[in-house]
Formats: structure tokens, C-alpha cells, sequence
């Protein structure tokens, strides 16, 4: 790993002027992919901006109204065991507490998943699922964009130069809501998704009103697929339309093979994970325990 | 060339500690080379193996995904923090008295996780002790011992507080 | 002494070493330091397969911090020799090859050149700045592409020996054997049911936590002295003596703490390479591979392709067997594929045997030993096909093992007959075990069960012992201690001399200190030098004899010693009192043991494994596990137990995810930790163990080693228990969950 610097910035206009100070300083959160980056030699960087001691990006906060509000910093392990995310975003808890073992929860942080743009982040799925919007700070003020839109292709997102993902917003959960994300790996932790599918279901009386559908690790970006959770709307909650629904989600799923599955194994996984997501939200929707 | 090493002042395992380094080297590698604590283990330098755990302000963490300038201020225990004036902590006994190490390179991490494990949960069952050491990889043991020596720890503990 | 006398053996005492490893006050080989020490970094080839044409180091050397560079070109010169490292006769170019690629290189990883700087990141950055110009050249990455007519050549002077001649041939096979015993084709002839299959295994790692290390100082006065983590520190200086031209007295190796080995600890990578940087640079120069160099540079063990075919009368027995196995070496020579064929079919009295095997070189790190190298290969085919067998013969699985199950008179195909073993006592052991018949209900589970075997070695060890005043004694060893073999060495000690284990203090010595001491390998360790732990305890007590007739006025032989207590007539003197007494009695005593034992027990074990296959994504839960091995006799069943437990995971890993994922060209993908799967806490259940002990007529206190036969069943038995769960013959390892899918998928019996 070649030299660098290092600043630790206290607010954020300190670490907005740091990040914008050349083209190769580099944002650091947690580290988990950061640091193994540079090490291999993957990345590059002559200033290292720690940005965990800003406050904006620690902020963790619930409220009816708005939503909760997630700074883009936030390690896991806090995202994890916060009441009020347990509470009203329990399957955000899980993928919380599903990234890494626990040494990497203690470090990693969602802003930190999402802006490594990697396709099979686990926690990015869930986020669009849940309708999250990330608010990112920049010279020329702040903008908002939804999570699935912030990734453009495997490491790259929409950030400007200069620009830093401050945090995410989720809006309440409505009532009748379940959610959850399910992945699938080899190993039972300490793994990379070979697919995963994150959905969020809004139930009334027995029947599907909404639905959001988003995959990991079958195309370039974190995968949202619009048409799946189109088709489940109006839909009875029975195993017929979600498995419709699932064959959609397979069919959306652009994957490639590699080391870590073929395409048509993934594709499989696609349906069987979105399947079983679903069946997770509705019985969690509907009061159930899973 | 301008590189300038950075002054951190922290806390390990207790007592106050000041050193020099470079922006790139790990906290593994100032706690080792610098600070001469060799008890943590370096085994992938990448966060899966779990040997070089440390306890930083109450968390673990994998000491080598830590930059050692992002320790200023901060709290860190080390394996040879956890004995307390020159007695074992009850998880060192267990894992020697259970026969839970072998060639002993990952029981540093084991035993720093194990504490942290214990000082949250007093009584964790089978399936949360092998979620949380989930990171700790062991290829000696095959993990049996391992787990019987965190639920030994876990008993003796709750009697010491009884 | 009788099994029911032991006083010490068989108990379950802390181990001497185990409180420095619980406090981190253990000094394994990257926590070496010396004034002034030098980092090395070893820049490796990026090509499977290349010739170097052109290595410039020029601007390495002038980088801020460097201290030295070197290339293959600073290895003595001189013509090319056979050298025997315990091997057998190999090329001195190929060890050297294998240190620092010369001409080109053979894998991807293969080391080229290193660098030593004052700290690990200048090294690391200098290296970078080496330039090297490739001709990259066709690679091939598994035995039977490697074997083919026309395939690209890995070594221009190897010559294919076969049967034992040299056939003057260059290509890429180092060795076709065959061995046979009675007559194949009458045998099959006579069977009533014949399974022949074909069987598929990936290269995989021991996957040891510590990486590969070693620091070195070429004094001025010409000595080398090394430091660092190995199964054998002889080995060390005995590759060393080689490698460098110097006798091997002007070689000190100090064996550190190791973190692992598993056999992949034995071969040398990095000291000669330390020593040359630090004869250059004039400091004492520390070198640690990174996860990556340790998968990509230090030697895993083989993959291969074997072939079984076993033929059996309609009454359960086995009457032919036939094997053809391919075993891919890596890049140099010695593929382990002739203990692999030890071992297909020892567990079975079989009158008809041919087994053909071929030592293949493949564009990968040239492998090493790994927990009974070979034999997990071979048993995985061989077990398969027993087991559908068995099946076609509407037998229990246990039951036609047992049929057919070697014992002592058993004559194996490589030529050796069977002393007492302990075969039939491990599947009895199995069938017994409430596990075999515990019921396993719900859908998609099965249950599976293999055996397999590993022979075990001798090799020479020395020990000495010398008593303390106060009433201890201090225990001189050359075996490193790898898993508590300090204890179970000193526990023989002890037993010996009827003292509790903790008054034996055991220390691992540099190769200055002790006499000759084969590596910590091939289970030999608490055989082979509890063994001369157990002559120098008895040296001991011959001498403290005579030391008690000289207080006593009486003859030695009139004195007896039992269980630490000296007697002649009415007198008697505890050890204690009497080691409080040596300082008057004509000084020192030091007992010392040297031995190179025969009487090797092979050690049979065998598993019970339970799983559950996810019918829709083709993953494999183990859910319940037992393991049966025969130690002979269990000095400490506890770390008896840790071996079999070790193992048996190591063989789920094998089994379920474990192996090098490899481009077309060559290049390792998967070579992290992350990406390798070694299992975690949570992919394995606890591991029930059940101990066998039918004593090894050949060890004093019966001992056979159990360090590596229970690594050899799961992967049968879990493809045979996918079987169960599934309808579906797994053929290759590892068996992960996508091809466990489309094996489900494109199943057709």
C-alpha cells in the first residue's frame, strides 16, 4: 500500500472540503472494504478522509412522520441493536446484522455498502425495498436520489467528485407492512451473496396493495425490479401470485457466471429467494412471527 | 519526501500509550511492530479470520481493518489485557482447562471475542456462541471445544458473580 | 506395564504450553524480532505458465530503504545434482526452482525475485518496481489435460519413470506405477456385481490460520541462523544445507510457536530466500507471506481424477478391486498420489488388486502434504463405490465394510501385511453408536458412512531429560509442538518415571540443541518421540537407580522403581527425595533417548454423518456428526479427541465448498479467506468422537498416532449421506450447493 494522509474531520463542511480537496481522496466509514481495497492494490488514494467523526453521518433517529433517518457512517452492530429500527424496519436489523461477522458489523456501515457499489451488497436490496432515498452533500448544496438509482455499474455510483452520501431516508413503514431480505451462501457467514432478493409487502385484508422487489448479485448494480411487486398488486397473498411474482424477479435477473455461481444457477436463486422473501413479509405482515 | 508520521495518544489495555506511525499501518501492525503487543495474531490482513480481534471501545473489531491513526483517543484491550493481575480471566482457564486450542495462533482472537461475547450475554446458548464467533475461524480445533469452552466460561462467570 | 496400571497415560492434564497461548505471550515465528531486522517481500510470477526472459531490478534497488535484492541468480552456481530431502532422490533444481523460479515460471505465484527494506511496506513497494518481461506460455491445469499427447511441457528434463525404468520420455507424467496383488481379471471375472465410477477432486489448502514465516541472519562468521514457524526444524536446516551449499553445521534453525501446518508446514519456502537477503544486505532480514502468498505460493494438496472399480459375490465379499488414479503434483514432482494408493483399498481384505497410479505436473503451486496426504482423495472414490455396493447387494453399508474389512494377516496391494489393526473394532464402534441408530426422520436428510486409513511413520527423534533438584524434570525435544504434543510426550515421560505430567518440563529446541528430529508430521510425533521421551526417561532411571545404591550402599540391580517411588529391601526414597540428592551422588543426571522406531500402527477411523440438502438451492447442512478413530492407546484423550474433531471438519470443508477456484490461465480466484470457505463456527455441528483403542504392539504403551485418518472418510461419507437425502451419486469434490443442484437436476441413475 502506497503513502497517504490521513484527516479525521470534525463537521461537515471540514469533511466536504477534505473530500473535495483532490480527485483521488478517498472517503473512509468502516473500512472493511476500503482498507482490503487499497491493500490489494485495487484502490488508490494520497488522503484518507475518516468520516466518523462527523455527526451528520452518525445521526441514527425515528420519528412517525419522517421516517428514520440513517447516517451514512453508522456502523452496523448500532443499526442492529437501535429499538426503533428492530421495531419499525426489522428486516433492515437483520441485514444489519447479516453483513460480515460480528468484528465487521462493529465497523461497517450501510453508506459505506452502498457506496462500494458492489452488485451483491446485501444491504442495498433491503433499502430499496424500503423505499429509502440517500441525501448527498456536495459544493453546490445537497441532492436526494433514490437508492436504486445511486449505483451505475460494479463500483461506480452517481457521486460527483467532491460529493458524500450524509445519510439515508426511510419513510415510516405503512400500516400492514412486512419486509424481508433473504441471501443465498455457501457457507452459513463471512460470505458473498451468490443472489439475494430484499422485498417489502403492504397487505390489506388478505390482499397484496403494494410491493417492492430488489435483488443482489444477479446484474451489475443492486437489481430493482419494478414489475414484480407491480404485478402482486390487487393480488391475493397466496403462493400462486408470489410465485408469479418470483418468476418475474427471475426473469428481470441479468446475472453473469462466475466463481461464485453460473447465471442459470443464479437465476434459479432469484425465484427461490424472492419466493421465500415474500412468504417471510406476508407472514410477518399479517402479525405472524418467522 | 514530505511523509510525516502521526502522534497518536490511546489507551491499550488499561494504561495510556503513545506512538508514531504511518497513515497506512493497521492498528495490527502498531500494536505489534510498534507498541511490541505481539499477542494479536495476523492471519488474512483482509477481516476474515478473525485471529488479530481486539475490543475498541467496547466492540470487536478486526485490528488490522483499523487504521492505527483512527485510534487517537480511544479504548482497546488486547489479549494481554485480559488477565487481571497475573490471574487468568475465567475464559483462559476455560479454553486451557476444555482443551480448546491447539497450535493456539487463533486463540487470542478467540478469547478477546469470547469476552466481549460474555460481558453483553452471560448466558449464551449454542447457536449465539457460533454466530458471534462466526468470524473467529479455527482450522484445529473443528470448533466442538471451542464452543464447550465458551459455555464453561459462560458458568463459571455467573458463579463468580453468583 | 498393563493398560489398567497407567497412572499418568490417559489422563487429561493442562498442557505446558497452553498458558502462554491463552495470554498471547506465545512467540510464534512473525513475532520474532532482532536489532536491525530487514522486511522481505517476494514478488511472484502473475502468469501460470511464462518464461522469464529478463528480470530488472534496478530501480528496486534504489528505492529509499532498500537493502538488498535477490534473484534465482544468487543461489551458489554450479551443475545440477539429486539431493534427498526424505523424499527420495529429487533434482537440487527443482528445490531451488520452487524457492525462486528460474527460467520460467511454472505457476501463477511461483516466487521470482525478493526484496529486503526497513519496513514491510517499503519492501512491499520496492518490489513493484521489479521488472520482469514474460513469454507467457499454455498452461494446463489438471492431470488428465496435462497427460494428454501434445500438451504443453512444465520441466524440459523430466522424463517419465515407468515401473520403476526410465523411459527416456519428456512429458509432463513424472511417474506411472503399478501394483498388483493375485489376479485382477480372473477376479472380476468371478464377481457377481461390478461398480466402476469416475472421480473428480479440486485442489484444496490446508488452510492453516498462521501465514508461512521465517527471518534469517547470515552472521559474519559464516553461520545462518533461522527462525521460524515449521513441522521440522531438521528439514529446515537439511534444505537449507542443500540450497545454499553450507554443511549443515553452520545452520541453526530455532522452530518458533506454529500456527498450524497440517502437513503444509513441512516444505520450505521462504528461509533460504530470508538467508540470501540477509548475506546480501548484512542484517537479519524477517519475511511473512500474505493470505494470498500462503494460497498461491505455499503448496496445497493435489487435485485429481480417479477411477474405482470394484467387483463382489453375490455374498457380500469383495473379490476384486482396481483403481486408476491421477494426481496432479503441481509443478514439480511428488503429487502423494503413491500414499494415496496405500490407502484406496486398505481398509478391505481384497484377494484381487491392480492399481495403476501416474505423479502428473500441473501449472499450480507445487503441492504438499495434507492430513494423511492422498488418502481423502482416494477414499472419497473408493468409498462411493463401496457404498453402492453395498446397496446393490441390499446390505447395510456397516455390515458389508465388515464383511470385507482388512485385519491383522491382511496383505495390502503396495506389499505390506497387516499387524494387529484395529478395522473391524472402528466399524463396530460405529454400528454400535447410538447415532447409527437414532432415527433420522423428515424429508431430504440421509445418513452416510465411510472409513479410511492412514499408515503412519516412524522416523528418527531424540529427546533428553534432566533431573532437577527439585524433584521435576526438564524434557529436551526436537518435535515442534504443532497441537500439544509437548504434553503428550511429556505424559510418556512421566508415566515412565511415576511423576505427574506437570513435573516434566518439556522444551522444543533449535537444531543446535537436541539430536536429530524428523518433522511433526505423518502422526508421528507422539509415537516417535514419545517413544525416546519414554528410552530417556528410562536412561533416567537407570542412572537414579544407581544413584539410590550409592546412598544405599547396595547393588543397582537390587533397587526397583515404581510409580516414583525407589525400593531395595526396606528403604525406600520417593523420586523428589531422591532428585534432591544427585548434586551429592556424583552430579547430573540426564537421561537421553535417540531412536528410529519401526513397529509403525496404522490408525483405521471411520464417521457417521447426517445431513440435510436444501432441495431448492442444493445446500447441505451437516446436522450430525460422529467420528471413530483407533489410537492405539490415547496418551491424553482430549487432544485425541481435538485431532479427530480437527479433522473431520477439515473433511466437511473438503467435502462441502473448499478448493481453488482457477481462471482458464491459471490464476487462483478465490485465493482469500473470504473465497476459499474453510467452514466457520456456524457451518459445523459439535463433532461426537468415540476413541478405539487397540493397542500398536509395536509402541510401549501402544500408541499408533491419530493425527490424519480422520480427515479421510467425510467426504464419502457425505456424498454417501447426499445419496440418502437426495437419489444422487455425487462424484467430485468439493460438493457445493450449485453442483449438488445440478446434480439434482440432471440426475439419471
Amino acid at each position: 500500500m502506497k503513502w497517504f494522509d490521513y484527516t479525521a474531520p470534525v463537521t461537515l463542511a471540514e469533511a466536504m472540503n477534505a473530500v473535495a480537496s483532490g480527485p483521488r481522496a478517498k472517503a473512509l466509514a468502516g473500512g472493511t472494504d476500503l482498507l482490503v481495497q487499497m491493500r490489494a492494490g485495487r484502490v488508490e488514494t494520497d488522503l484518507v478522509v475518516d468520516i466518523k467523526r462527523v455527526p451528520e453521518l452518525n445521526e441514527l433517529s425515528y420519528d412517525s412522520a419522517r421516517g428514520l433517518t440513517l447516517g451514512a457512517a453508522a456502523p452496523c452492530c448500532r443499526i442492529s441493536e437501535n429499538a426503533s429500527v428492530r421495531r419499525h424496519y426489522p428486516a433492515l436489523a437483520e441485514v444489519a446484522a447479516l453483513i460480515g461477522g460480528v468484528q465487521i458489523q462493529s465497523r461497517a456501515s450501510l453508506g459505506g455498502n452502498l457506496c462500494n457499489a458492489a452488485p451483491s451488497a446485501d444491504a442495498v436490496p433491503m433499502l430499496i425495498a424500503y423505499g429509502a432515498i440517500c441525501c448527498i452533500a456536495g459544493a453546490n448544496g445537497t441532492r436526494q436520489v433514490r437508492v436504486e438509482d445511486f449505483c451505475t455499474g460494479p463500483g461506480r455510483t452517481v457521486l460527483e467528485p467532491g460529493e458524500l452520501l450524509v445519510s439515508f431516508q426511510l419513510p415510516p413503514p405503512p400500516a400492514g407492512s412486512g419486509a424481508r431480505y433473504l441471501r443465498f451462501i455457501p457457507r452459513n457467514e463471512m460470505d458473498i451473496a451468490v443472489a439475494g432478493a430484499g422485498v417489502q409487502v403492504v397487505l390489506d385484508d388478505g390482499h397484496f396493495r403494494t410491493a417492492r422487489i430488489a435483488l443482489a448479485a444477479v446484474a451489475p448494480t443492486p437489481l430493482f425490479v419494478p414489475e414484480a411487486g407491480e404485478s402482486l398488486a390487487g393480488k391475493p397473498a397466496v403462493p400462486e401470485s408470489i410465485h408469479a411474482a418470483a418468476e418475474i424477479a427471475r426473469a428481470a435477473a441479468q446475472p453473469i457466471t462466475d466463481m461464485r455461481g453460473t447465471e442459470e444457477y443464479r437465476r434459479h436463486l432469484c425465484a427461490v429467494l424472492t419466493r421465500r422473501a415474500l412468504e417471510a413479509a406476508v407472514q410477518r405482515a399479517t402479525g405472524g412471527r418467522i | 519526501m514530505t511523509h510525516r508520521k502521526v502522534h497518536v495518544r490511546t489507551t491499550v489495555n488499561g494504561e495510556a500509550v503513545e506512538f508514531l506511525c504511518e497513515p497506512r499501518q493497521s492498528l495490527l501492525e502498531c500494536l505489534r511492530d510498534i507498541v511490541g503487543l505481539t499477542g494479536t495474531k495476523e492471519g488474512c490482513n483482509d477481516g476474515n479470520c478473525g485471529a488479530c480481534t481486539v475490543i475498541l471501545d467496547g466492540d470487536i473489531v478486526n485490528s488490522c481493518l483499523v487504521l492505527g491513526v483512527e485510534v487517537e483517543g480511544r479504548n482497546i484491550t488486547t489479549i494481554e489485557g485480559i488477565a487481571r493481575s497475573g490471574e487468568l480471566h475465567p475464559v483462559q482457564k476455560a479454553f486451557l482447562e476444555s482443551a480448546a486450542l491447539q497450535c493456539g495462533f487463533c486463540t487470542p482472537g478467540l478469547i478477546v471475542a469470547t469476552k466481549a461475547l460474555l460481558d453483553r450475554n452471560p448466558e449464551p446458548d449454542e447457536e449465539s456462541i457460533r454466530q458471534w464467533l462466526a468470524n473467529n475461524l479455527c482450522r484445529c480445533t473443528g470448533y466442538d471445544k471451542v464452543v464447550r469452552a465458551v459455555e464453561q466460561a459462560a458458568a463459571d462467570l455467573r458463579e463468580v458473580k453468583g | 506395564m498393563k493398560p489398567h496400571e497407567y497412572t499418568v497415560v490417559g489422563t487429561r492434564p493442562v498442557r505446558h504450553d497452553g498458558y502462554d497461548k491463552v495470554t498471547g505471550r506465545a512467540l510464534y515465528g512473525a513475532d520474532f524480532q532482532a536489532a536491525g531486522m530487514l522486511h522481505g517481500f517476494v514478488v511472484r510470477s502473475p502468469h501460470a505458465h511464462a518464461r522469464i526472459r529478463r528480470i530488472d531490478t534496478s530501480k528496486a534497488e534504489s528505492f529509499p530503504g532498500v537493502r538488498a535484492v535477490v534473484t534465482a541468480a544468487d543461489f551458489p552456481q554450479g551443475p545440477d545434482r539429486m539431493v534427498d530431502l526424505g523424499d527420495g532422490p529429487v533434482p537440487l533444481s527443482y528445490v531451488r526452482g520452487n524457492l525462486l523460479a528460474s527460467g520460467k515460471a511454472l505457476y501463477r505465484g511461483h516466487a521470482i525475485a525478493a526484496v529486503a527494506a526497513a519496513t514491510p511496506h517499503a519492501a512491499e513497494e520496492a518490489a513493484g518496481l521489479i521488472k520482469i518481461d514474460y513469454d507467457p506460455l499454455p498452461c494446463v491445469l489438471t492431470a488428465p489435460e496435462a497427460m494428454r499427447e501434445g500438451a504443453p511441457v512444465l520441466l524440459g528434463d523430466l522424463k517419465t519413470k515407468e515401473f520403476g525404468e526410465d523411459t527416456g520420455k519428456v512429458s509432463n507424467v513424472a511417474e506411472h506405477f503399478r501394483w498388483t496383488l493375485g489376479d485382477g481379471e480372473q477376479g472380476f471375472a468371478a464377481a457377481d456385481v461390478i461398480v466402476e465410477r469416475e472421480f473428480h477432486t479440486s485442489t484444496v489448502h490446508q488452510g492453516y490460520i498462521e501465514p508461512h514465516n521465517a527471518a534469517a541472519l547470515w552472521n559474519n562468521d559464516g553461520r545462518v541462523s533461522v527462525w521460524c514457524s515449521t513441522q521440522g526444524a531438521f528439514n529446515v536446516r537439511d534444505v537449507l544445507s542443500h540450497v545454499l551449499d553450507l554443511p549443515v553445521s553452520r545452520i541453526k534453525v530455532t522452530p518458533m510457536e506454529i500456527g498450524g501446518g497440517f502437513g503444509g508446514k513441512i516444505n520450505v519456502y521462504l528461509e533460504p530466500v530470508a538467508a540470501l537477503l540477509s548475506k546480501k544486505a548484512g542484517r537479519p532480514v524477517k519475511i511473512v507471506m500474505s493470505r494470498r502468498d500462503v494460497f498461491e505460493g505455499s503448496g496445497p494438496t493435489p487435485g485429481s481424477y480417479v477411477r474405482v472399480k470394484i467387483g463382489a459375490q453375490k455374498d457380500g465379499r469383495i473379490i476384486a478391486a482396481q483403481a486408476y488414479m491421477a494426481y496432479e503434483a503441481g509443478a514439480y514432482p511428488g503429487s502423494m498420489v503413491l500414499p494415496g494408493a496405500m490407502c484406496i483399498f486398505a481398509a478391505y481384505d481384497i484377494p484381487n488388486v491392480v492399481i495403476d497410479g501416474f505423479d502428473v505436473v500441473v501449472n499450480k503451486p507445487s503441492t504438499a502434504a495434507y492430513r494423511a496426504p492422498g488418502a481423502t482423495n482416494a477414499a472419497f472414490a473408493a468409498e462411493s463405490v463401496v457404498d453402492e455396493l453395498a446397496e446393490k447387494l441390499a446390505m447395510d453399508p456397516i455390515e458389508f465394510r465388515l464383511r470385507n474389512a482388512a485385519k491383522e494377516g491382511t496383505r495390502r496391494a503396495d506389499g505390506p501385511k497387516y499387524q494387529r489393526i484395529g478395522c473391524v473394532e472402528v466399524l463396530e464402534a460405529m454400528k454400535q453408536h447410538p447415532h447409527y441408530s437414532a432415527p433420522l426422520e423428515g424429508p431430504n436428510r440421509g445418513r452416510g458412512v465411510a472409513v479410511g486409513f492412514w499408515f503412519n511413520v516412524g522416523f528418527p527423534s531424540s529427546c533428553t531429560i534432566g533431573v532437577n533438584a527439585d524433584g521435576t524434570v526438564s524434557l529436551v525435544e526436537g518435535s515442534t509442538d504443532i497441537g500439544g504434543t509437548r504434553t503428550s510426550v511429556a505424559m510418556q515421560a512421566a508415566e515412565v518415571l511415576g511423576i505427574p505430567a506437570e513435573d516434566v518440563l518439556p522444551s522444543v529446541v533449535d537444531t543446535d540443541s537436541v539430536g536429530y528430529t524428523a518433522v511433526t508430521g505423518g502422526s508421528r510425533t507422539t509415537f516417535a518421540t514419545g517413544w525416546a521421551a519414554i528410552e530417556a526417561a528410562r536412561d533416567v532411571l537407570r542412572q537414579m537407580k544407581e544413584r539410590a545404591a550409592m546412598l544405599w550402599e547396595t547393588e543397582a540391580v537390587t533397587v526397583e522403581a515404581e510409580r516414583g517411588v525407589f525400593r531395595s529391601g526396606d528403604r525406600s526414597m520417593t523420586f523428589r527425595e531422591l532428585a534432591g540428592r544427585v548434586a551429592e551422588t556424583g552430579g547430573p543426571v540426564v537421561g537421553r533417548g535417540a531412536v528410529d522406531p519401526r513397529g509403525v500402527g496404522g490408525s483405521f477411523a471411520g464417521c457417521v454423518a447426517d445431513v440435510e440438502v436444501d432441495p431448492e438451492t442444493g445446500k447441505v447442512t451437516i446436522l450430525r456428526f460422529t467420528s471413530v478413530q483407533d489410537a492405539g492407546k490415547a496418551i491424553h484423550p482430549s487432544y485425541v479427541e481435538g485431532q479427530m474433531q480437527g479433522g473431520s471438519v477439515q473433511g466437511i470443508g473438503w467435502a462441502l465448498n473448499e478448493e481453488y477456484r482457477m481462471s482458464e490461465g491459471g490464476a487462483v480466484l478465490n485465493s482469500s479467506f473470504l473465497d476459499y470457505r474453510m467452514p466457520t463456527s456456524l457451518d459445523v455441528p459439535m463433532i461426537d468422537t468415540v476413541i478405539v483403542e487397540v493397542p500398536n504392539p509395536g509402541h510401549p504403551f501402544g500408541v499408533r498416532g491419530v493425527g490424519e485418518a480422520n480427515i479421510v472418510p467425510p467426504p464419502g461419507a457425505i456424498a454417501n449421506a447426499i445419496y440418502r437425502a437426495t437419489g444422487v451419486r455425487m462424484r467430485q469434490l468439493p460438493m457445493n450447493p450449485q453442483t449438488v443442484m445440478e446434480g439434482i437436476w440432471s440426475w439419471q441413475p
